[in-house]
């Protein structure tokens, strides 16, 4: 860990990527997200050949990641929702031709255009695969603009090591606020595991493809199989959350990314009123952390979700604890931001 | 110190922005959690446009205040828009210049400051927002001038415009002391 | 013969002919009379050539190219239908001490993939592409491209293509020599040994345009598509000197370098 800034989140971001040896940097410019683009365009390292490409469209930046993973580099896309929309296509090829790749998604509200506020209302398109096919992404949602850093950072390692897309999943206000930042010390590229599969040019070897094509039924069903058994392995070992007064809360909070950082002045407010607030936080919303949350929610009545959007998460919490418990939902949408207040009377109605 | 809000708003221009980083930017210095968070999109494009800072001793939740503890307002639709929701004893600094007629029903610690003068002075129209900001910390007491100072350098270095540090510094002594004189500690 | 008679007349005879180096030993599955399998065995010939196999990345997508994969013995990667240029971009950026080719059809690179095609031109991307124009879509049953010629009898345009219905054939080389990104840019076609000749030279030129850092080359090929065509190979070959050169006419159309 290096020096502390104070930066915003989009900036972070962009920082982080390039320290841990992003390279390759395609996006098309959107709001909530656009000093993401401006941070990689200013700071991206040439002499390292580094590339900082402003895309003709958000399907031309992913395709752009398509072909620039393909060589085996650290390369990485970031919109905010409308734009990741369109990448979709992009995303599912990278998912079946098991690319690494990390795409950030600087959420606002939708549907549609919507606004350029902030919003969670992504929490399906990136948890059950907003593309064709049967794919997961790693998705990663950090609550403050340090963990956005240290989460994007993150973000390569797992790309690399289980060859799949990472998705970033923040909102406007992560990108927009600003914190201090400590940074993580610059990775040196050289020194990244090598990538046998990629295309390099052959130089001797037999020759790679990347493909997510395979013809007969038998093949591609075999692809799957080897897909799914990959997906099962980062459950086993990737699922990631975070708890706040969980022992014996009176009511069992669950938020992610902004969300989650409000519900903690909801609790110091709850405290005050004398009423044990417990928070769990998913920082990895695909793989979901249901097994721990099931068992935290053996102590309680009510487990609480509450996201900016009209109830996706909770979907994903319900599937996971005992059906005989409460599980209402508190969501706002259309940019709203909960208040911390807002929320302490949604905790009320269930001690 | 418990959580400490302020929002800074205006017109776009008026240097809005910028005095709620060097808030954030001396808190950290200061060794403080601090937040920053801008109000974003058309609004950045020449109308009205905030932000809102926090510095805190603890770790902070939601950089999203309701109720500030403190507001720098340099226009009137800004009083007009936060000044209602400003806590119980909190701060205003009003830039005096261009808000003359208003009513508050809190009772408020109000600072009149007449900006584009003290900064006319100074030669320097563009310092209003430190001359608002050396007001705020003698009102607030929370960030000491010395390190809001310091705070300022460090954010301009960082944008290459050392050249404005001596201006911005006078300015910020200039509302200090000119605060000392006009802090109005009841409901106007 | 005897043995000894066969060796002694082989030891005579020169190979004048064999597969190139960059394809596989296998067998094309394009459908008779197709020029793809001509086309790449040229591409294959010029990276023979020019001694790049080992540092060349092919792009193609699906569609007739999408076992190219298995014909070239280079590195591939299958770009989304549409992508190609996009993704032949993004390979190029990232390591531009490789040769990147674009391989694509007319739906490809003229319809679902214009904007890609487009911009990868005018950014003077130091790619080299191929674009295979044989009127229509082959793989997915003949309907009708933007490259359809009017009156053209396709599974979608089954009165002709009219141009009040869908206006006029692209024509894509034309339209991105308007840009001021591209080097090179030329139109081919391999139905005749001279045919053949010329476009052997035009991919040369083109690869060595990128190879000497000097930016973005188009080669469209006039290609024929006999089976969706309904036609034989001969027929089909008569087809593009009669009708498709009429609006896509051969030869250069810029070289700046």
């Amino acid at each position: 860990m290096g020096e502390k800034k104070l930066m915003r989140g989009n900036e972070a971001i962009a920082e982080a990527a390039i320290r841990a040896g992003c390279r390759n940097y395609f996006a098309y410019p959107i709001t909530p997200q656009a000093e993401l683009l401006q941070w990689m365009a200013e700071h991206m390292p040439e002499k390292e050949n580094g590339t900082f490409l402003q895309a003709e469209s958000e399907i031309g930046a992913i395709s752009m990641v398509y072909g620039a993973a393909s060589t085996g580099e650290r390369t990485m896309t970031s919109s905010s929702s409308p734009g990741i929309s369109l990448k979709q296509e992009g995303i599912s090829y990278l998912a079946g031709s098991e690319l690494p790749a990390v795409i950030v998604n600087i959420m606002r509200g939708g549907p549609g255009v919507g606004n350029i506020q902030p919003a969670q209302a992504d929490y399906f398109q990136a948890t059950k695969g907003g593309g064709h096919g049967d794919y997961r992404l790693i998705v990663l949602a950090p609550s403050t603009v340090p963990e956005a850093a240290e989460l994007t950072f993150e973000a390569f390692n797992l790309a690399d090591e289980y060859r799949n897309p990472v998705i970033l999943l923040a909102d406007g206000m992560i990108g927009q606020m600003m914190e201090p930042v400590e940074l993580p010390s610059p990775v040196d590229t050289s020194d990244l595991q090598p990538k046998p599969w990629a295309t390099t040019g052959t130089d001797g070897r037999d020759s790679n493809t990347i493909r997510s094509f395979a013809m007969g039924a038998e093949a591609l069903k075999s692809i799957n199989r080897d897909l799914q058994g990959k997906y099962e392995n980062i459950k086993k070992a990737e699922t990631r959350y975070e708890e706040i007064g969980v022992d014996d809360p009176d009511v069992l909070l669950v938020a992610f990314g902004t969300v989650a950082r409000i519900a903690r002045t909801t609790r110091r407010l709850a405290e005050e009123q004398g009423i044990n607030l417990g928070i769990f936080r998913p920082i990895t919303l695909w793989p979901f952390p249901g097994d721990r949350l099931a068992e935290l929610s053996k102590k309680v009545d009510t487990v609480l979700t509450v996201e900016m959007n009209a109830g996706q998460m909770v979907e994903d919490v319900r599937l996971s604890v005992n059906s005989e418990i409460n599980t209402p939902f508190y969501g706002e949408q259309g940019g709203v931001v909960p208040d911390p207040g807002r929320i302490l009377q949604e905790v009320k109605k269930y001690v | 110190m418990d959580q400490y809000s302020t929002i800074v708003s205006g017109f776009g221009g008026q240097g809005v922005i910028l005095t709620g980083k060097i808030i954030a930017r001396t808190g950290m210095e200061e060794g403080l959690e601090v937040t920053w968070l801008p109000s974003y999109g058309p609004e950045m494009r020449g109308g009205t446009a905030n932000c809102t800072a926090i510095i805190s001793s603890k770790l902070i939740g939601s950089p999203v205040v309701k109720e500030p503890s403190s507001l720098i307002a340099f226009n009137k639709p800004s009083l007009d828009k936060f000044g209602p929701s400003v806590q119980q004893d909190g701060v205003i600094v009003l830039n005096s210049s261009l808000i003359d007629d208003f009513s508050l029903d809190k009772s408020h610690k109000v600072v009149l400051l007449p900006v584009n003068e003290l900064a006319k002075d100074l030669g320097n129209q563009k310092v209003i927002n430190m001359v608002a900001l050396g007001g705020w910390s003698k009102a607030t007491g929370k960030l000491s001038l010395s390190a809001l100072k310091k705070g300022m350098k460090l954010t301009l270095e960082e944008s290459g415009k050392e050249r404005f540090v001596d201006i911005n510094q006078k300015a910020l002594e200039k509302g200090y002391e000119t605060a000392k004189e006009g802090i109005k500690a009841s409901s106007v | 013969m005897s043995e000894e008679a066969v060796a002694e007349n082989t030891k005579e005879m020169k190979k004048v002919f064999d597969r190139p180096e960059s394809l596989n030993d296998q067998q094309f599955s394009y459908c008779p009379g197709c020029h793809h399998g001509v086309i790449n065995r040229l591409i294959a010939e010029a990276i023979d050539e020019l001694g790049i196999q080992d540092t060349t990345v092919g792009t193609a997508p699906v569609g007739c190219s999408v076992f190219l994969y298995k014909w070239f013995d280079i590195d591939v990667i299958q770009p989304a239908h549409g992508r190609v240029s996009a993704v032949a971009t993004g390979a190029k950026r990232a390591r531009p001490d490789l040769t990147v080719f674009a391989y694509q059809g007319d739906g490809d690179f003229a319809s679902i993939g214009t904007n890609n095609s487009t911009h990868a031109a005018n950014r003077g991307e130091n790619i080299t592409t191929f674009f295979i124009n044989n009127t229509l879509y082959g793989m997915t049953g003949g309907e009708m491209a933007p490259t359809t010629l009017i009156g053209q009898k396709t599974t979608t345009t089954p009165q002709g293509r009219t141009a009040k219905d869908y206006g006029y054939p692209i024509k894509m080389s034309e339209m991105l020599a308007e840009l001021d990104g591209p080097t090179y840019i030329t139109r081919q076609a391999v139905y005749d040994p001279k045919r053949i000749d010329k476009a052997r030279t035009a991919i040369k030129k083109a690869f060595r345009f990128q190879m000497e850092d000097e930016g973005y080359s188009l080669i469209e090929f006039l290609s024929a598509c006999p089976i969706n065509w309904g036609m034989d190979p001969v027929e089909a070959n008569e087809r593009i000197k009669k009708e498709v050169e009429e609006v896509y006419p051969l030869g250069d159309i810029i070289e700046r370098s």
